[in-house]
């Protein structure tokens, strides 16, 4: 029984994370090699496409290739990276206070509104994306990087992460600063901030995730090619420039890889969070 | 006094979120929710005209039936499945941390990333089929028959087991050991111990996990979308490309209509989870 459910959890671990692998193995091939590999899937040849490993000749050619001769590249990285910088950054100056006043005081309607705002984080991009056009439409948003970034800086989710954190300091510590004569303001960078950061953190790392992989909004939203974020310049490849491709998808998941290893705690008591009453 | 002033100060971190929020989300929709019982080009007042043309309309049934279809299949599919590996997890406690990440790594994975990785392996000439032939499986047409509808459930299941698993591991953590440790001095074995112990307490964090199953469910439109477009299959049709067309289209009138009634399922939802949540308190 023992063995069993080993070689079940190793099975299931190594389909999760195949993917990667077959990235990366991809990415290091010579396009003689992938061609060869993969020809059935590209020109639609007899027999059925394969896979190795290792590569035969491993290269860096692909890598090369897409660094130095597709300059579209580096503009949609760069769309991606201002895409999740702006997101969270805004996210944070606008998101915490907010989670620390939910958390933190009562006013009247306090319920109401929180009840407001687990509804729209639960709210799916389609069934919000016909009032997101209009809004856009109204400010002139429509094609801008801006239009992208503003109504998620808005997001509710961080909020709510974030307050189920700072629900959870100690009144008593709060209390006694203010009986000390600390200020709410004083209060909230002194106590909240710090006992507060793995919520912070926490909302970082899933929000990092989320807008790297941002994809419904630009779609929608993004008429020029030049503002595309990764997500939609990798599909636009075709299978004949299948190296190109596998870099692009590696380079794509670095970053989300680093956040993901480096966050994991977080990541998880944020998963945590969010459904467990504590 | 007291009470007002801590109001004050309660709403003034809350203000500039509020706003915002407002502007970008709340507004918009009450307009939505307006626009829905009006005409889109006359402007005028149509009553339940527009709820009536989309319920009417053979791709909004479409896919409505196939976005229930695929909750019901992978809902309890992902549920069983995290159930058990988070069980297992638990029991046999070697690597537990490495397998946790490896089991969440699809989460960090860009959709745009896998999109190679899913043409070469749904291909039908692909390393699926390429699989299945040496386990001398006849070939399936992934992608222009209804195995097309597979295609969604793997995608789903790929990116939303670790998600579970960790609920579900969160759950079982919360079980007080002693529980067990009486049980096993009245003699209860390992199955009666599952039965009646570990079962009945993981009930409270069942319907989260559906619930938040189901909207993460949502997002298997982009693993679908990069794979097949903007018409896929018929099987793989779900609400979210309806949306994105009609949206194409500017068939506003009619969106409108579908947001509101979507949304409306979506608030029940929450309304039952939210019941849920008071009552554990």
């Amino acid at each position: 029984m023992k063995k069993i459910m080993s070689v079940f959890l190793w099975l299931l671990a190594f389909l999760c994370v195949f993917p990667v692998f077959f990235m990366i193995t991809g990415s290091l091939m010579g396009s003689t090699e992938l061609k060869e590999l993969l020809l059935p899937v590209m020109e639609g040849g007899s027999g059925y496409a394969s896979w190795k490993c290792f590569p035969q000749y491993p290269t860096l050619k692909s890598y090369v290739e897409l660094l130095i001769d597709t300059p579209g590249f580096y503009a949609m990285m760069w769309n991606t990276v201002k895409i999740a910088a702006g997101v969270l950054a805004g996210q944070m100056i606008v998101g915490i206070p907010a989670a620390w006043g939910f958390a933190r005081f009562h006013f009247p309607f306090r319920k109401t509104l929180f009840m407001i705002y687990i509804a729209l984080m639960m709210m799916p991009f389609q069934v919000m994306m016909l009032s997101s056009y209009l809004v856009l439409d109204r400010w002139g948003q429509i094609d801008t990087l801006e239009g992208i970034i503003l109504p998620a800086v808005f997001s509710t989710f961080p909020v709510f992460l974030m307050y189920r954190f700072f629900v959870g300091i100690p009144e008593a510590l709060i209390e006694s600063a203010r009986l000390d004569g600390g200020g709410e303001i004083m209060i909230f960078l002194k106590i909240g901030l710090p006992l507060g950061s793995p919520g912070i953190i926490s909302a970082t790392v899933l929000g990092f995730l989320e807008y790297w992989n941002l994809l419904e909004q630009p779609m929608a939203f993004l008429k020029s090619k030049e503002l595309w974020p990764l997500s939609l310049f990798l599909p636009a490849v075709g299978m004949e420039q299948a190296g190109i491709a596998f870099a692009a998808s590696v380079v794509a998941l670095c970053p989300a890889l680093l956040v993901f290893l480096a966050g994991q705690d977080y990541l998880e008591q944020g998963i945590i969070s969010t459904a467990v009453k504590e | 006094m007291r009470k007002r002033r801590e109001a004050v100060k309660g709403l003034m971190f809350i203000l500039p979120s509020f706003v915002g929020v407002c502007i970008f989300w709340v507004v918009p929709y009450l307009d939505v929710i307006r626009r829905s019982f009006f005409g889109a080009v006359s402007g005028e007042f149509t009553g339940m005209r527009n709820y009536r043309t989309i319920f009417e309309n053979q791709a909004f049934q479409l896919a409505v039936e196939n976005t229930l279809r695929f909750f019901a299949v992978c809902i309890p599919f992902l549920i069983l499945l995290s159930l058990m590996t988070a069980i297992f997890l638990t029991r046999e406690k070697s690597h537990l941390q490495l397998k946790k990440s490896l089991f969440l790594l699809p989460m960090a994975i860009p959709v745009a990333s896998v999109v190679v990785l899913w043409k070469v392996l749904f291909h039908s000439r692909g390393l699926l089929n390429h699989f299945l032939s040496l386990l001398s499986v006849r070939e399936i047409d992934w992608m222009n028959t209804g195995a097309s509808f597979g295609v969604l459930v793997i995608s789903y299941l790929w990116r939303n087991l670790g998600y579970d698993v960790i609920l579900w591991t969160a759950g079982i953590a919360g079980i007080p050991l002693s529980l067990y440790d009486a049980a096993k001095v009245d003699g209860a074995g390992e199955w009666m111990c599952f039965w009646k112990i570990t079962l009945p307490n993981l009930m409270g964090s069942l319907f989260t996990i559906v619930v938040l199953s189901i909207l993460n469910g949502f997002r298997v439109y982009r693993e679908a979308y990069l794979v097949a477009g903007d018409y896929p299959q018929k099987e793989m049709y779900l609400l979210q490309h309806l949306f994105n067309n009609w949206y194409r289209d500017l068939a506003l009138d009619k969106m409108a209509a579908a947001a509101v009634v979507t949304g409306i399922v979506i608030m029940l939802l929450i309304a039952v989870l939210g019941y849920t949540w008071t009552k554990e308190e």
